[in-house]
């Protein structure tokens, strides 16, 4: 862009520039209140009002039992989840975005319906099909209940990572005498992964943190965001800080490592 | 979508096609159907017999077909698992959510509720609900507004100006997804609390007055309004409006700007007519993005309002889980269902956009 020409031009120019880091700060304020939190000796079981700095709670993050319970169910669910989502939608990825077929478009759009629909309607309305067929609910439902948004999530991002990929190389391999099995895990698969990876790790992050459709569909289970609200009422121990101080600085690490790997990648790729 | 149309092939390939297309929507519909229980007993064992020949079926019509009949086969076969269990676990539960929104308690304390076509239910939603849906719909709207006003000039500033810094800011965006949106919520009704940091400055400042005016804050307190409710809303939706705008001013060439001032056109006037129209579609998908869950949301109205801020997603809840009247709540959550799909279809027209996925 060129440069400012009048002083007016300069002051909009910093005016929208700080109305952006405002944005921006606005995003983290109760993200530095949740970190800053997990450092605090409260009074009482509430741990909402500031009274002295602490690192006991991170010296022992696992001493609430049922906390950390609940806090293991979550990535137990996850884990399962995201690994049976990530491969259904990464291959309706492939699918989609690989060849050209009849009724893509539609089955596009069924695709994209889950993501469309309030999480109360996808948690009521689950409820009601596990009442009907008169299943107990608990640890399988909530999985099957997450699964079933993670695949249309892993399928969409995934096919918008590989949008620009150029599938004439599977061609060129072939041609050159390769498999088609061995094209797929030599060719196709290294170049569609870092997609995969980045769309289970981020499925990984809306399994553990979700509270509605896992609402509906637990039953007398606790995971960590429904043992959030559960006992809300009457705790709220500087341990559940902890634990979403390191679920976020988890995801953090990974996200930079990602970001790294793939900017010194395109230094190789451009030089 | 790039292009995914359907190529004109031999009339051989074309049969291939369908036997594929059809072969996924007969299993589809096969496992839904099961899975609303409209066929039980001996004929849901042959239908899941039907099914399993289907799918093996199609299997062995890859095997035993030439390397064509199998690239043409492919795609099915890669779609039908996900598909297959979308049609199981998203299709068919919206069918028993709509057979129990017609459905009947026999009494107060029955868990059990009997299909009996009962639609008072959505009667009922309507004249004991009729408030909490307004609340429900007006809160997510404005919040969605809010969140065009914060984040377009956020996604703005990232795309053009943020130089190498791109990937950082935006990373920094997304990190919000990444810590426990109750405890977020949790983290708000702390800030907003009567003896918290906001509060406290908005008092310090002397501008209670103003605030008070300006109907934000309520009898000296912020927490517990529906400022406090809508401003929840905006903060934990906001991130899902910064991205869609991003990634749509991030393919704007700048040269299409630079042209534009090359030809004595304002910066203002280069943003109406270039920017704006071109970062279209990445609003109409925040919008949506924001707006379907936050008119479902009722962590916000819980953590942060009084009982005079309840959305509609608080009733579903409540009658729900709490007073088990699961007829009523299946009515009022297929009701929230069916305003939200009208109102996506008509703003879909409205700004006629296919950048939907």
């Amino acid at each position: 862009m060129s440069a400012p020409t009048s002083s007016r031009g300069a002051a909009a120019r910093w005016g929208l520039n700080l109305y952006a880091a405002i944005g921006l700060l606005y995003l983290f304020v109760p993200i530095a209140w949740i970190v800053w939190f997990s450092f605090n000796e409260p009074k009482g079981r509430y741990n909402i009002v500031w009274q002295r700095f602490t690192l006991e709670n991170w010296s022992d993050p696992f001493s609430n039992e049922s906390l950390t319970d609940a806090f293991a169910q979550s990535l137990k669910i996850a884990a399962i989840s995201t690994a049976i989502a990530t491969l259904l939608g990464s291959m309706i990825a492939v699918a989609l975005s690989r060849y050209s077929f009849k009724g893509s478009s539609g089955l596009n759009l069924f695709l994209v319906l889950p993501l469309t629909t309030p999480e109360i309607v996808l948690g009521s309305s689950l409820a009601t099909l596990f009442l009907d067929w008169d299943v107990t609910r608990g640890f399988t439902t909530v999985v099957i209940a997450h699964i079933m948004f993670q695949v249309s999530f892993v399928a969409l991002t995934v096919r918008a990572r590989v949008r620009g990929f150029d599938w004439t190389l599977e061609q060129a391999a072939q041609d050159l005498g390769a498999s088609p099995m061995r094209t797929f895990w030599k060719v196709t698969f290294p170049l569609i992964l870092p997609g995969i990876l980045a769309a289970a790790l981020l499925s990984f992050a809306l399994s553990i943190d979700d509270f509605i459709i896992t609402l509906f569909t637990a039953g007398s289970l606790s995971t960590f965001p429904l043992y959030i609200n559960g006992s809300f009422r009457v705790q709220f121990p500087p341990q559940a800080n902890v634990l979403a101080t390191m679920i976020l600085l988890a995801s953090v690490s990974l996200l930079l490592i990602g970001v790294i790997r793939s900017s010194r990648r395109g230094v190789v790729g451009s030089s | 979508m790039a292009a995914t149309e359907v190529e004109a092939g031999p009339p051989a390939a074309r049969r291939v096609d369908l036997i594929g297309l059809g072969a996924l929507l007969v299993a589809g519909a096969l496992i839904a159907a099961i899975g609303m229980r409209l066929i039980t007993g001996s004929l849901a064992v042959l239908a899941t017999v039907l099914l399993l020949a289907v799918v093996l079926g199609l299997v062995f019509a890859a095997v035993a077909g030439g390397p064509d009949t199998r690239r043409r086969l492919a795609p099915y076969g890669l779609l039908k698992p996900g598909m297959l269990w979308l049609a199981l676990f998203y299709l068919a539960p919206l069918f028993t959510l709509l057979r129990a929104s017609l459905s009947t308690l026999p009494s107060r304390f029955a868990v059990e509720a009997e299909f009996d076509w009962n639609f008072g239910n959505y009667a009922d939603a309507f004249s004991d609900f009729g408030a909490q849906f307004g609340r429900g719909f007006l809160y997510a709207g404005i919040a969605t507004l809010l969140c065009v006003v914060i984040g377009y000039p956020l996604a703005y500033v990232i795309a053009f100006r943020g130089g190498r810094w791109r990937n950082v800011l935006l990373g920094l965006v997304v990190v919000p997804f990444f810590t426990s949106y109750l405890i977020r919520t949790i983290a708000w009704s702390s800030l907003l609390a009567d003896s918290g940091p906001i509060v406290g400055t908005i008092e310090g400042l002397q501008l209670t007055g103003l605030f008070e005016a300006a109907g934000i804050i309520d009898n000296g307190r912020l927490i517990n309004t529906p400022a406090a409710v809508i401003g929840g809303l905006t903060y934990n939706f906001l991130p899902f409006m910064i991205l869609p705008i991003y990634v749509s001013l991030e393919k704007i060439d700048p040269a299409l700007i630079d042209a534009a001032k090359d030809l004595y056109s304002t910066a203002g006037a280069a943003f109406r007519k270039i920017v704006l129209p071109l970062s279209v579609p990445g609003v109409f998908a925040g919008t949506l993005l924001t707006f379907i869950p936050a008119a479902g949301d009722f962590i916000n109205a819980e953590y942060l309002g009084n009982p005079n801020t309840t959305m509609v997603g608080n009733s579903i809840q409540d009658q729900f889980l709490v007073q088990n009247n699961t007829p009523l709540a299946s009515a009022m959550s297929f009701v929230l269902m069916i305003i939200i799909v009208v109102a996506v279809l008509s703003y879909t027209k409205l700004l006629g956009t296919e950048e939907l996925s």
